[in-house]
């Protein structure tokens, strides 16, 4: 047993940590993209729901005298939300190359846009329900629920990118041998962006087609 | 590093030791909780699946007993109607696919020549999510709570004003729940059969049952957000008055029906194509030859997978939907029968060029083709929508699906047990107790369903608790009732017979089949690590193959022992070229107190306790953060630039 010391280094060391060493498409990342393509249908089967109900409601929508929804607010959320994933691409390139400043400043400014995102759904939600509420109706029901679940997605994107932040200031937890957590973060917030695409057009636009 | 300086010819015993001392896990209370090993899993999710079918089959023993005769009073009507939503619900969702999962756990890694899955942590969550999710569902049945409205649970029934109680939030926070485990086992498969097979299984040379595996978790993953969209309106529509499905405030009844059969078609299709991939691995051990048309087989199962999310409105043809919808998913309906059609002749095609080996597993895939061809006969019947709509709602669709679901998938399942109890158990079972499970399985299966047809015919309505006798319906349902003891008989066979293979059988050696995958080549039961060299697979068929075999002992080599550390090697999606070797997780507790959080989380939102799950949303995402939370490195190591 002359190979017990040798156990305990590769254990420990610098080889043990290669096998952490993205080659190839990582199984995380695999993970992550199916884990998305199964959200992404998630969402496809409420923006489906909305449609359906909608052309099976009748002509007039939104029914009720509920007006056709305002459009400010939401550009600006748009405005704000769907920038906010060029932070973490940028942080992600930055790790890549062991530059940990870009990391961590990246991550602040995405976090920074998504909570302002958060901040204007409420201000948004203030604004609804004083008109109406998930139980006025079925496009109240339609509306809070899908806009909510995106909000829920979000807040979700939002502890991912404030775990990795919280990770990266500690040290010691990424750098260009180890950034794959860096990754499936990005993608499931750039999906979190991209769905919001489809529901700007679902909610807020199409009522008005 | 090692000291090892030059590659031995196969495998030393100081690499055998240092494999046993990372994978090799202590026989304690705290291992059984904590086990991240997918044998150990695939183990529980067959235990436990099994548990829930025997809940799940008593059921309907109970409901042909109260209907053997007209007008008994054995149930009253609200009994029989939560029994009969159980014993669908439960078949389908925690018997078939979770025990057809715990194949695919205990057999996709050896069969692919990995020493584990690709999540073994995730692997560990999903069963306990699983057992907490059925637990979660049956607990309710002796409140007298249990789901009441069928198991595809229709709208406006469904509704809170409809339906009180908690019957109903039941089902669709227990289904959710129990959405999270299959989900997640789902997205397991299809990672560990793209990254951890063994150098040289390119894609080509994968075998049918990791492809009807790997199909069923894409289906998995395209159709189960459809019914975790609808159980999640059916829960707001009940509980915070949403409108979803109320037409009274502008919604839809049928929108239930159309997510839930854009799920519940492919998930047909979930529950038997592993099923089918159980026969396609079961036939070369017993034909001595492999499948006939590989290629054809695959592109079969590719196409299934596909066309099934095409078909849902046949489900709905007496609903009144427009005409031309009909002609489109009649005409998809009638096309998804070329694929089965092809697999059907492939295995047909198997058995008449090879050697019989007529043992039990054979005989039930036999029974399996016999059972599902008739219930494919009656399926393709259905996809005329004038004759669908004559005898729906009728018992002739019991009998249809009944003969497509034991046919596609509990006779394979039984085949499964069989076929590989020597490997999982180590043992051989009794052969003559086998054939007598057999043959009463198969005749009690018929007696009790081929009379549905026709009574069926004759009118007699599905989910009645029961009926009078001047209709002419007594002696088709007495015969009924008689073969469902016959069948229930059969399954205590089974059971026996496990039971005393793990007793009494004899040691059953590596292979006692001569069977033509990886699984072969391992021990029986296998090591906790599956393989002391991964192999380097050279054709289809790995254990009939002596280059793959001359691979794992004089043609060893270091990168495909890789004893040092808990390791596996991870390798391309399409070649199956090395790419490196991988550390496994150690055992953990988190998958453990993850699944008990949710449990709290999905209590709480049955209760209406909702601060609770707030709580235990907050613990969700601690315990999450702290799974994942990266080990602290040197900075020079994990490579920062200064």
């Amino acid at each position: 047993m002359t190979d017990r010391g040798g156990v305990v280094a590769a254990a420990t060391g610098v080889e043990a940590l290669t096998t952490e060493e993205p080659v190839g498409r990582p199984t995380g990342w695999w993970g992550m993209v199916m884990f998305v393509a199964t959200e992404a249908t998630l969402f496809a089967c409420l923006l489906g729901s909305y449609f359906y109900l909608r052309f099976q409601h009748g002509p007039v929508w939104p029914p009720d005298g509920i007006d056709k929804p305002k459009l400010l607010i939401p550009l600006v959320m748009t405005g704000v939300l769907v920038p906010s994933s060029l932070p973490v691409v940028w942080a992600e390139h930055g790790i890549r190359r062991g530059q940990r400043w870009r990391l961590r400043a990246g991550l602040a400014a995405t976090l920074v846009m998504g909570l302002s995102f958060m901040a204007l759904l409420v201000i948004e939600y203030r604004e609804d329900l004083t008109h109406f509420t998930m139980t006025t109706n079925v496009y109240g029901s339609l509306f809070y629920v899908i806009t909510g679940f995106h909000g829920l997605h979000v807040s979700v994107g939002l502890a991912m990118i404030g775990w990795l932040l919280a990770a990266s200031l500690r040290g010691g937890s990424f750098g260009s041998h180890r950034h794959e957590r860096v990754r499936n973060a990005a993608i499931y917030w750039h999906f979190v962006d991209t769905v919001w695409v489809a529901i700007l057009f679902t909610i807020y636009l199409s009522p008005r087609l | 590093m090692s000291t090892t300086t030059s590659t031995p010819p196969g495998i030393g015993r100081d690499d055998l030791a240092r494999l046993a001392e990372h994978w090799d896990e202590p026989r304690s209370l705290r291992a059984w909780f904590t086990t991240v090993d997918h044998k150990k899993i695939g183990r529980r999710y067959l235990v436990t699946a099994a548990f829930f079918f025997v809940l799940a089959g008593l059921s309907a023993l109970v409901m042909r007993t109260q209907l053997a005769r007209p007008e008994s009073g054995v149930l009253s009507p609200q009994e029989y109607n939560q029994l009969f939503t159980m014993h669908g619900t439960a078949m389908i969702f925690l018997f078939a696919t979770p025990m057809l999962f715990g194949f695919g756990n205990f057999l996709v890694p050896l069969m692919i020549g990995s020493r584990d899955m690709a999540f073994p942590r995730l692997n560990a969550f999903g069963y306990w999510v699983f057992l907490f999710a059925g637990l979660f569902m049956w607990a309710s049945l002796p409140f007298g709570a249990a789901p009441n409205n069928g198991w595809f649970a229709y709208a406006p029934l469904n509704q809170d004003q409809h339906n009180p109680g908690l019957h109903m939030d039941v089902y669709a926070l227990g289904l959710l729940f129990l959405g999270i485990s299959t989900t997640s086992g789902a997205i397991n498969f299809i990672v560990t059969a793209l990254k951890l097979r063994a150098p040289g299984m390119s894609l080509n040379r994968v075998p049918l049952f990791v492809w009807a595996i790997v199909a069923t978790a894409f289906m998995v993953v395209f159709a189960l957000p459809a019914l975790n969209t609808d159980n999640a309106l059916l829960f707001l529509d009940r509980r915070f008055d949403t409108h979803f499905f109320d037409p009274g405030g502008g919604g839809n009844v049928l929108l239930w029906q159309h997510l839930f059969w854009i799920f519940g078609h492919p998930d047909v299709y979930i529950i038997v194509m592993p099923g089918l991939g159980i026969v396609s691995a079961v036939l070369p051990a017993f034909t001595r030859r492999g499948v006939v048309g590989y290629p054809l087989i695959v592109l079969a199962i590719v196409a299934i997978s596909i066309v099934s999310f095409g078909v849902w409105v046949h489900h709905m043809f007496a609903t009144g939907l427009p005409q031309l919808s009909y002609s489109f998913f009649s005409a998809a309906s009638t096309i998804i029968t070329i694929p089965s059609g092809i697999q059907i002749f492939a295995w047909l095609a198997t058995m008449m060029l090879g050697r019989l080996v007529l043992r039990t597993p054979l005989l039930f895939v036999i029974g399996f083709i016999v059972t599902f061809v008739l219930g494919g006969f009656t399926g393709a019947m259905f996809a005329l929508t004038a004759f669908d709509q004559q005898v729906t709602d009728s018992y002739f669709v019991v009998a249809h699906f009944h003969y497509v679901l034991l046919g596609g998938a509990l006779f394979p399942i039984l085949a499964g047990i069989y076929f590989w109890l020597p490997k999982i158990t180590g043992r051989m079972y009794h052969e003559g107790l086998g054939r007598w499970a057999f043959w009463l399985v198969f005749t009690g299966m018929h007696v009790t369903f081929f009379p549905m047809h026709l009574y069926g015919l004759f009118g007699m309505p599905r989910r009645v608790y029961t009926y009078r006798s001047d209709l002419g319906w007594d002696v088709g349902n007495l015969i009924s009732s008689i073969g469902s003891y016959v069948l229930a008989l059969g399954l205590l066979l089974v059971l026996i017979g496990v039971v005393h293979a793990i007793r009494r059988g004899r040691p059953a050696g590596p292979d006692p089949w001569a069977g033509d995958s990886l699984e072969w080549s391992a021990a029986s039961p296998p090591e906790a690590y599956n393989f002391p060299v991964i192999p380097r697979v050279h054709s289809l068929h790995p254990t009939w193959d002596e280059r793959t075999a001359e691979s794992t002992t004089t043609g060893a080599t270091k990168d495909r022992i890789l004893s040092e550390g808990k390791r596996t090697l991870f390798t391309s999606e399409l070649d199956a070229r090395p790419e490196r070797a991988a550390q496994m997780p150690e055992p953990s507790f988190k998958p453990l107190v993850l699944a008990g959080v949710l449990l709290v989380f999905f209590t709480a939102l049955l209760l209406g306790a909702y601060p609770v799950a707030v709580a235990a949303v907050l613990a969700v995402a601690a315990t999450i953060a702290a799974w994942l939370w990266p080990p602290r490195r040197p900075d020079e190591e994990i490579g920062i630039a200064s």
